[in-house]
């Protein structure tokens, strides 16, 4: 079994080769018989329903080219009627009243829905392993010849495992510090995090406000655009979101690369990085000038602060974002409490798991009185040394390259007594974040213990069109991206 | 009359939180309508469900920068949404959107009236924030209901410099600024319903001392009549404190109206730590020069350029143009009544400061609440410049319309005051009232002019008080000096 692409899909769907309904029923048939844990909620019902009504407009003449295609989203984004729990217990009970921007979006495309998927708890992981609806597998795990599990990246390790083992054909995730590339890197999928702004937040449960940014996972580039077109677009209810003319994000694929300037940041090439991994980037590179790019060092100087930056900016701000799960209006509450407090401190101490609190307990530390030169103003000058930093680079280069993540997938439970070497995983991609840039992770091929490695791609502000393309013509290159694990295969089984 | 040992000076600001008078909420499209059922005015937005996002009303940065113009102010052109943090079911993301290091209005000032003149009063800053929901305790045995129809709702937060020396200056300050916010129709001004709320920073010091003494903050203090009794208080409490040798502890207080106490609510330790940062959600909001002219020419004529003209153009007294200026209400109602009416505009001045006062103080009703409007005040004072009325029958016809009775020429017309003017009527009750007091006649001829005014008082009783004084005066005059 090799990939299913939904630029394929579609024309299956437009030559009437297959319908929406059948097509959603595949999917979640495939759902039902796999054991990744992939998916935290699958609403049939409903996914049936969109379906239907899109075969109906298929018939009726109306076309896009998502019309009935089955998108799994991330438990983050808010669906009128569905379960949304953002992987915390304090949600499990929580049931949308409305519908994320980027969903409505993409339904008004007639993309179905088929699910939520399985992500860390509040987007707070690079593993999947601190949801508190359990572990996903990934479906590269048993393609090397240890059988331990693996994780798949978080925090969009549902979407990305989702869309490894063909549960369906793309999925959504969302981009914090690296939360959709890396997943993608570990089960070699085309992930992009759009610059902040293009795809509106307003229903999207919020992490870490002033990075977060949702994004299109899916098995190339050609779909990432396809499916980005369907999410991004200026949105009134997001203060943050956008203002710029609508964009088709595929225009670009077909340009030349002839003469592209690729910068590879000497930071990003030290110590700490795979030697498989920096390997299969070498072999990139000399793809990229096979197809006329030229190639030169840069220097992303401040990047060994990033990190500390981030993990400022980004708890201060959960600390405050996640204030609104106190028990009171919807969410959990504690069976039993004395007075205010003590159900404010159980509701949320039962609540929350360990990731989550510790974040909390870091931000709001970073924030309180006495403290917020120290590390809140100071981790914004960072940002911005950052920020500058990319802008100076930009000047020298047409898109920065490297690898996504220093090592591939690793083993579950081997990193969570470690917060600090979980963090690393995501040095190469929280700058992006940082400094708002566009940014891809695509196939770059498998370490020598059969494992994916991610290519990381960033271009200037909105230059996402032209990202896309250079993720494409390597794609056109190479079939890295086409490879299945042995396990969907061999029928789906993990 | 409230004093104290003139050995201490007392320091007094105020923070004073006005609900500004838009159609929706500051961060969302519901209802800021008083009064709704619980949480019907409550949106995904105002109940903080998650992945909601604020979006900025505009028209509250609107009546902001209105009122930074009309106290003279500096508008921060770029200014800052932050989140004050805490938890409160009240308050239902956990944080307060508010302004804090870049306030919308910046320094301004205002002037009040006070017995040693006029004294300027610095305004340090004025900050845009949303207002918080309510905790309903009554209805819920043993718990406590939340009604979020308020949350959201926008606040302009007016922070006075220290600027005030004894209570009486703090309520002059305070009625100067509520009067300002209605007059340039940012805020209603509604205290009981909690539209205009005051907070009051107090301290104390050694009079000719440099440095401030430590100061509490007073709370719950929602009429001009309750600021100047916690206010009393509190300088009585922290004097008594000193002179016994003690140190005032800094602390948020809780004012008490029936025991007319404040009682500590919280000390400095407890305060919270809001853990203030810029709001990520909201970009900082850049007000362009164009927005400020166009604000600037929706502002009203201001009470202070006011009060100048009533004096200058319309002949008024410094303390008619005072009290005529207090409130919008007051100098429309006057405007209105001196234009419709041909009588002298100082007549209309006296017949508001008067008897329209009077009433209403009586029966404490405000000026829109008048059962008189202005037009029925100008016909009445109308009536008095034809001579149709004397001064006493003009009160009884004002009466009338006071117990609303009719029209002014209808209550006239019914209660039989139309003054005789009719030379011919008038000389006959004359020669009657100088048939009948031969002893005041008399006393007349012998020289006691003043035993006139008896005599015109005889003539108005026989009349009914419909006679004309001035021409029963007259003529009483030339039958007894020929």
């Amino acid at each position: 079994m090799t990939i299913t692409t939904l630029a394929q899909l579609s024309a299956d769907l437009d030559s009437g080769k297959i319908s929406s309904v059948e097509l959603t029923q595949h999917y979640i048939d495939r759902v039902d018989n796999s054991n990744h844990n992939a998916f935290i909620s699958i609403n049939k019902e409903q996914a049936l329903a969109q379906a239907k009504a899109a075969d109906d407009k298929r018939a009726s003449g109306e076309a896009s080219s998502l019309l009935g295609v089955p998108v799994a989203q991330k438990d983050i984004f808010c669906i009128k009627g569905t379960q949304t729990t953002c992987g915390s217990k304090i949600l499990e009970n929580f049931t949308a009243p409305y519908t994320a921007t980027v969903v409505e979006n993409m339904h008004q495309h007639g993309v179905v829905s088929l699910g939520k998927t399985n992500m860390d708890e509040f987007a707070m992981g690079s593993s999947n392993e601190t949801s508190y609806f359990g572990n996903v597998i990934n479906p590269w795990s048993s393609s090397t010849s240890d059988t331990t599990a693996l994780v798949p990246g978080g925090s969009s390790g549902g979407s990305a495992a989702a869309v490894a083992a063909q549960l369906a054909p793309a999925a959504t995730g969302t981009d914090t510090g690296g939360s959709i590339r890396q997943p993608a890197a570990f089960c070699n999928l085309t992930g992009i995090k759009p610059s902040y702004g293009r795809c509106s937040r307003y229903g999207m449960i919020a992490f870490a406000s002033s990075l977060d940014q949702a994004g299109p996972m899916t098995h190339t580039a050609e779909d990432a655009a396809l499916l980005l077109n369907t999410m991004a677009g200026f949105d009134a209810k997001d203060s943050t979101s956008l203002d710029v003319p609508a964009e088709d994000f595929s225009a670009q694929l077909g340009d030349s690369l002839e003469g592209l300037k690729i910068g590879l940041p000497k930071e990003y090439f030290g110590d700490g990085l795979d030697a498989d991994i920096a390997e299969l980037v070498e072999n990139a590179i000399k793809e990229y000038e096979k197809l006329g790019a030229t190639v030169k060092e840069i220097s992303l100087p401040n990047s060994e602060l990033a990190l500390p930056s981030y993990y400022v900016i980004a708890p201060a701000e959960a600390s405050s974002n996640l204030s609104r799960f106190d028990g009171v209006r919807y969410g959990m509450r504690t069976e039993q409490y004395s007075d205010l407090v003590d159900m404010y401190t159980k509701t949320r101490t039962e609540g929350f798991g360990d990731e989550v609190k510790r974040r909390i307990m870091i931000g709001a530390y970073a924030l309180s009185s006495g403290y917020y030169d120290a590390y809140y103003a100071q981790a914004q000058k960072l940002r911005r040394l950052i920020s500058n930093d990319f802008t100076a680079a930009f000047k020298e280069c047409d898109v920065i390259l490297g690898p996504t993540t220093p090592s591939p997938a690793f083993a579950a439970g081997s990193r969570t007594d470690d917060p600090v070497s979980m963090y690393l995983n995501d040095i190469y991609t929280i700058p992006v974040n940082l400094a708002g840039l566009p940014a891809a992770s695509i196939p770059a091929g498998f370490t020598k213990a059969g494992l994916p490695a991610g290519l990381h791609l960033i271009t200037p502000y909105l230059q996402e069109a032209k990202l896309l393309n250079i993720a494409h013509q390597y794609q056109q290159a190479t079939d890295w991206h086409t490879q299945a694990p042995q396990s969907v295969s061999n029928g789906g089984q993990a | 009359m409230f004093t104290w040992d003139k050995n201490w000076e007392v320091v007094i600001g105020l923070e004073v939180h006005t609900q500004l008078q838009t159609q929706s909420k500051i961060f969302s499209g519901s209802s800021t309508a008083y009064g709704a059922e619980p949480n019907t005015q409550a949106s995904a937005v105002d109940i903080a469900l998650p992945g909601v996002l604020p979006v900025m009303n505009l028209e509250a940065a609107r009546l902001a920068v209105k009122f930074g113009l009309a106290i003279g102010a500096h508008i921060n052109q770029r200014n800052v949404f932050a989140r004050k943090n805490y938890f409160y079911p009240d308050l239902p993301k956990g944080y307060q959107i508010s302004q804090m290091e870049l306030p919308i209005v910046g320094l301004g000032k205002l002037d009040i009236e006070t017995e040693e003149g006029t004294k300027e009063i610095g305004i340090t800053r004025a900050h845009l924030e949303e207002d918080a929901g309510k905790s309903l305790h009554e209805d819920f045995h043993g718990q406590t209901g939340i009604d979020l129809n308020r949350a959201g709702t926008p606040l302009l937060e007016i922070v006075s410099e220290p600027d005030m020396r004894s209570p009486a200056e703090a309520v002059a300050y305070l009625r100067k600024l509520h009067s300002l916010v209605r007059y340039i129709e940012i805020c209603d001004g509604n205290m009981q319903e909690g539209s205009f709320r005051c907070d009051a920073n107090v301290s104390v010091r050694p009079r000719g001392q440099q440095e401030l003494g430590t100061r509490t903050e007073l709370k719950n203090i929602n009429s001009f009549r309750f600021v100047e009794r916690a206010i009393e208080f509190e300088i009585e409490r922290q004097i008594d404190i000193l002179e016994d040798g003690g140190s005032i502890v800094q602390e948020t207080r809780l004012y008490d109206a029936d025991k007319h106490e404040t009682r500590s609510m919280r000390s400095k330790e407890e305060a919270h730590d809001y853990r203030y940062f810029p709001d990520p959600d909201l970009p900082p909001m850049i007000l362009e020069d164009s927005f400020l002219d166009e604000v600037r020419a929706t502002l009203p004529e201001l009470p202070t350029q006011k009060r100048q003209r009533f004096i200058d153009e319309l002949g008024l007294s410094e303390s008619d143009a005072n009290v005529l200026t207090a409130e919008r209400e007051v100098a429309d109602f006057f405007e209105a009544a001196a234009n419709a009416t041909k009588a002298e505009t100082k007549l209309v001045a006296n017949w508001m400061t008067g008897e329209l006062f009077a009433n209403l103080n009586k029966s404490e009703l405000s000026i829109d609440e008048s059962p008189i409007s202005s037009a029925q005040l100008a016909t009445l004072l109308d009536r008095i410049a034809d001579k149709t009325l004397s001064g006493n029958t003009a009160k009884k016809v004002f009466t009338g319309l006071w117990e609303q009775e009719g029209e002014v020429d209808e209550i006239i017309e019914a209660k039989g005051l139309k003054q005789i003017t009719d030379t011919g009527a008038i000389e006959a009750i004359v020669d009657e009232v100088i048939a009948n007091c031969s002893e005041q006649v008399e006393q007349y001829k012998g020289g006691n002019e003043k035993v006139i005014g008896f005599l015109v008082g005889q003539v108005m009783q026989k009349s009914k008080g419909k006679a004309n004084p001035q021409m029963a005066n007259q003529m009483l005059k030339e039958k007894l000096d020929a």
